[in-house]
């Protein structure tokens, strides 16, 4: 396993993840001491230094968005961890929860910390109700502690935190929708803005991050032998959770340095594809995420090489289909969920979904004309250009992608059916 | 003017809306500033009297720089925007949004309500849609139609949410919500319960705002021809105050539009026996309501007393805040006062049989349908009002019989039961009413003339407005307000025992009647605010502005009811409530 780091589970099995003073044990909370002695701007400063992006699928710079949660004027800000995990071939999150579960309620102290939060919420999705009992311990236990109420380590700040579930639904993972959604409304997407960094849960300005972008933070500040900045280069700096599923021996989350090769991650991390079949295709990020061929098993995993080839780095997912599924077949398996998640709310990706699903079948039934394919590219055009949230936005990233990729797929005989 | 000081503190923005440089205040959206230049971006879920929702992206436009298109309704413009309303991708989106919409839509334009008054019609009609290529995924919804006053079509509706928001923000009731999600998605009541068993109240709100035919009025437009072919019947009609000042709408004249006469030419070409005026109705609800609150305050009956003439806030009442339905003035409204005199007095003055009568009334609302309906409402069998018309079905009886409204001659309401004061007229603007008892009440208690009648601080569009009269030694304090929203507030505080006031008057709608859901499709708050000018001016130019001085009121008081308040009052001029149990309670 030579591809295999450990920074982000350098905890993982090193402590008992319900109890506190295990965590100690092993440094638990030296990263909170040290932050709240720093100017917090340093702390963003030295997250921006290794050019550490969100981990929840956009990518958006972590230390300039804590920086502008900081500059933010107002009251009762708050920090809010996107434990929604809801891409599919997505299940990294969950591994960090599981497995180091103080790590990320330090993350969200530190959080708190720099952004002048008073208040955190963990929105966790429902499936992983087997989590909650770890969490709400951790939580109990840490407030116990002093790590989290008033006065924490006797800097004046104040912070508490709650855990919500998830509603269930995909687009909760969106940040207008998770925050109604724990508001107490319908998950569904609003408009912005207003932006939630300036209005967002309860109408108070909210920092969303994922589970991974947080958990980075603790072991960057005590990263004393900068591990971390020595792995990767370029935009791509330090190590990152990836978890592996489809047709491959053995699915599983990695960790892995940044520049690893897809080859590698597929063939030496889960073990090759089963029965050594020959590989259809790669989803990257998910099923919002882009699909390639085998052609890209020599690229290295960072986000300028993927986005060269083709796909993007997103949720961290990566799905492997073997040949034994057709391109159409596994795109409809795709448009079903988005069939299924669309809110509805909005006309293009609620009605978009819908046609596309029924070209798809017709191409499948070998019914689908040269006008069909038309008319399915222009929808997928408009849904990713003018859907209200993400969703329908990269709804069909998938499908556009296989246009690119396979043509001969959506190669359908004269304008006649 | 105001906006114009206002600007010069905003900054102004500069940016470019296809190539052409302009200039406009910040935190403009883009649909305002293409406005400016006379370009419509096209909406559907966008309504200038409510929160942006942002939900059909039609008025989606290219931005330079940006990798989506932005929506026009919900973006606000930046220093240096550069905005295309007109490229390829904008214009593929507009037909694509379109075509989508059809494929999911019951597209019987020729039989629906709403043929030549859809928004979705006329862009279609724009954007020269023609041949969609995609196939109907519309699925099999049945027309709801369980109540007197509104019928839902959930297969004309694009899911925009206007309904909801008009249900929501302006009512405070959120009868219609979204259920379900991705192509499932639908706008409906709690439960999918029939609109009347839910919190609704039957306003017709929603109607106004939606785009399509997915929410409209019950139509009675057959009943009442039906009625007029009949040799055998003598078909009557009242028009309440605020249709003479909407009515124009529908027909190329400028909102706020005096049209009485007109409106009386077209109801007697429309073959109606007598054109009477609700106003009397509204004069005569002045004497007997102003007879009960000065009871109530003499004799220490139930204080603040509360106007009853708006049945939407009579069904929001009942259903609400049933506990205080004795503040509700037992008076019963202006249609329904004109429609038991219409059924008693006047067939007796007439030597007409009162089975013979068909009183119709045109109202600007769709819950003075439910009103007609409510057994209460008439006697042996024999309801005071037989069919109420709204704005909107009068407009579509006009274009019926082919009128050219604009060019009618005018002409005068028909006698005993037309003639009504300027106290009347004012009863369809919020605080009309309240200005109107005033006017009578003063005059009564204090046994002098009331030198200056119009009483300003109920006047106007706010929400909830106040005053304090000094009548003879005592201080009446009352208050207007308008919309449910607003209603409650004032409820809060006479549940809760705390209210300050004595006579408390409220409308549904907004603005009051002027702004009613049935008037005609289009109003607006703008709108609403030119009616009610309109409606002071007609109080203004008449001769005799308060009800207690209408001649034909006292005479009818003389030969046929006594005493405002007598025995015979109560049994034709007055009602009585009761709670309305809800279906289900959230607690
Ligand atoms: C439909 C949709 C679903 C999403 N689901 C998730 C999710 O499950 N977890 C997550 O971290 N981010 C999700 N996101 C991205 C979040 O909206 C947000 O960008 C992210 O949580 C921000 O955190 P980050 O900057 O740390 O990545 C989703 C976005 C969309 C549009
Ligand atoms: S893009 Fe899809 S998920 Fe997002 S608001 Fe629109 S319908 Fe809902
Ligand atoms: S709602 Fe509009 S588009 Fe639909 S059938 Fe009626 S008139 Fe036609
Ligand atoms: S009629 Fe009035 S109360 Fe009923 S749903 Fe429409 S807006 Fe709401
Ligand atoms: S009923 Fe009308 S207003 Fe309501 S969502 Fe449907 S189309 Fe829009
Ligand atoms: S009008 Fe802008 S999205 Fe509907």
């Amino acid at each position: 396993m030579s591809n295999q780091i450990k920074f982000l589970t350098k905890n993982f099995g090193q402590y008992d993840t319900s109890s506190i003073g295990s965590y100690m044990n092993i440094g638990g909370f030296e990263a909170l001491r040290k932050a709240v002695t720093m100017d917090p701007e340093k702390i963003c400063d030295r997250i921006t230094e290794v050019k550490v992006r969100g981990r929840g699928g956009a990518e958006y710079p972590l230390g300039r968005k804590w920086s502008q949660a900081r500059a933010v004027v107002g009251e009762n800000k708050v920090v809010v961890c996107n434990a929604d995990e809801g891409e599919t071939t997505t299940f990294k999150d969950r591994e960090l929860i599981q497995k180091d579960p103080f790590n990320l309620i330090e993350a969200l102290i530190i959080a708190g910390y720099v952004c002048g939060a008073t208040d955190g919420y963990i929105y966790m999705r429902a499936e992983y109700a087997c989590l909650r009992p770890l969490l709400l311990n951790a939580i109990r236990q840490a407030k116990n502690y002093g790590f989290l109420g008033e006065n924490i380590l006797g800097k004046g700040f104040n912070f508490n935190l709650h855990l919500y579930s998830g509603g269930g639904a995909y687009v909760c993972g969106e940040g207008t929708a998770l925050i109604r959604s724990i508001e107490g409304k319908a998950g569904r997407p609003r408009m912005k803005p207003p932006f939630i960094k300036v209005s967002g849960l309860f109408a108070r300005p909210t920092c969303l991050n994922n589970v991974e972008s947080l958990s980075i933070v603790p072991h960057l500040l005590v990263d004393t032998d900068n591990v971390y900045a020595s792995c990767g280069s370029g935009e791509s700096i330090g190590t990152k959770m990836i978890s592996v599923a489809g047709n491959v021996n053995h699915p599983g989350v990695f960790e892995i340095p940044f520049g690893t090769t897809v080859r590698e991650i597929i063939y030496n991390l889960a073990g090759g594809i089963q029965h050594d079949r020959d590989i259809q295709l790669i989803q990257f990020g998910g099923a919002s995420g882009k699909i390639a061929d085998a052609s890209i098993l020599d690229t290295p995993y960072t986000y300028d090489d993927l986005r060269n080839a083709g796909v993007m780095v997103g949720s961290g997912g990566i799905l492997v289909i073997d040949e034994r599924t057709s391109v159409i077949d596994f795109l409809r398996m795709n448009q079903e969920f988005f069939s299924e998640e669309s809110c509805g709310q909005c006309t293009p990706c609620r009605e978009g979904n819908l046609h596309i699903k029924i070209i798809l079948d017709k191409i499948a039934n070998h019914t689908a004309t040269q006008e069909d394919i038309r008319i399915m590219a222009t929808i997928a055009r408009v849904m990713s250009m003018s859907s209200l949230c993400g969703l329908g936005e990269t709804a069909q990233n998938t499908l556009q992608s296989a246009m690119l990729t396979f043509p001969e797929v959506f190669e359908v005989g004269g304008t006649e059916s | 003017m105001t906006t114009a000081n206002k600007v010069k503190d905003i900054p102004m923005v500069h940016l470019t809306i296809n190539n052409i440089p302009i200039e406009v205040p910040k935190g403009t959206k883009i649909m305002q500033a293409a406005q400016t230049l006379g370009i419509d971006i096209p909406h559907l879920c966008y309504h200038e009297d409510q929160r942006i929702k942002a939900h059909c992206r039609l008025c989606a436009v290219e931005v330079v720089g940006k990798r989506r298109l932005l929506a026009a309704c919900s973006t606000e413009v930046w220093e240096g925007m550069e905005v295309h309303t007109d490229t390829q991708i904008v214009r593929d989106t507009q037909v694509s949004i379109l075509q989508l919409m059809l494929a999911n839509h019951n597209k019987d334009c020729l039989s629906c309500p709403r043929n030549q008054n859809c928004d979705l019609q006329r862009l279609c009609s724009r954007f020269n849609i023609q041949h969609s290529p995609l196939p109907s995924v519309l699925k099999d919804e049945p027309r709801i139609e369980t109540n007197p006053s509104i019928v839902r079509d959930p297969s004309k509706c694009i899911r925009c949410g206007r309904c909801i928001r008009a249900c929501k923000d302006v009512q405070g009731i959120a009868a219609l919500t979204y259920a379900g999600r991705s192509s499932d998605i639908v706008v409906t009541t709690a439960f999918n319960k029939p609109m009347e068993a839910t919190d609704c109240i039957l306003c017709g709100q929603c109607s106004l705002v939606c785009p399509t035919g997915a929410i409209v009025e019950k139509d009675d437009t057959n009943k009442v021809l039906d009625a007029l072919q009949d040799p055998q019947k003598h078909v009557i009609v009242q028009v309440a105050p605020s249709v003479r000042v909407a009515l124009g709408d529908a027909f190329g004249m400028e909102p706020g539009a005096i049209v009485t006469g007109q409106m009386v030419t077209a109801l007697k070409l429309l073959g109606f026996d007598k054109v009477f005026d609700t106003n009397f109705g509204a004069d005569l609800t002045i004497m007997e309501e102003g007879a009960e609150f000065l009871d109530r305050l003499q004799n220490g009956g139930t204080l603040p007393m509360m106007t009853s003439c708006s049945p939407g806030w009579v069904n929001y009442m009942e259903k609400h805040f049933p506990n205080c339905i004795g503040h509700l003035s037992s008076a019963k409204s202006p249609m329904s006062m004109f429609g038991a005199i219409a059924k008693t007095y006047y067939p007796e003055n007439a030597g007409i049989d009162v089975k013979d009568i068909v009183t119709v009334s045109v109202m600007p609302c769709t819950a003075k349908k439910f009103e007609a309906a409510r057994p209460e409402m008439g006697r042996n069998g024999i309801p005071d009002v037989d069919v109420v018309l709204t704005t909107r079905e009068l407009i579509k009886l006009i274009k019926y019989v082919g009128l050219s409204f604009k060019n009618l001659p005018e002409s005068e309401f028909d006698n005993p039961l037309g003639l009504s004061t300027g106290a009347g007229a004012i009863f369809g603007a919020t605080g009309g009413v309240m200005e109107a008892a005033l006017r009578t009440v003063y005059e009564k208690v204090t046994g002098e003339t009331l030198e200056k009648i119009e009483f300003s601080e109920v006047r106007g569009f706010d929400g909830i407005k106040e005053a304090a009269i000094k009548i003879k030694d005592r201080e009446i304090r009352v208050c207007v307000a308008h919309t449910l929203q607003n209603a409650r507030r004032i409820m809060e505080q006479v549940k809760k025992g705390t209210s300050p006031y004595d006579f408390i008057e409220i409308m549904a709608c907004p603005g009051g009647c002027i702004g009613g859901g049935g008037q005609p499709i289009g109003t607006t708050n703008a709108i609403r605010k030119k009616r009610m000018a309109a409606l002071y001016e007609i109080d203004r130019d008449l001769p005799l502005r308060k009800s207690h001085e209408n001649p034909e009121i006292q005479t009818l008081y003389r030969e046929f009811l006594g005493e405002p308040l007598s025995q015979r009052a109560h049994e034709l001029l007055h009602t009585t409530y009761h709670k309305v149990a809800k279906p289900y309670e959230f607690n």
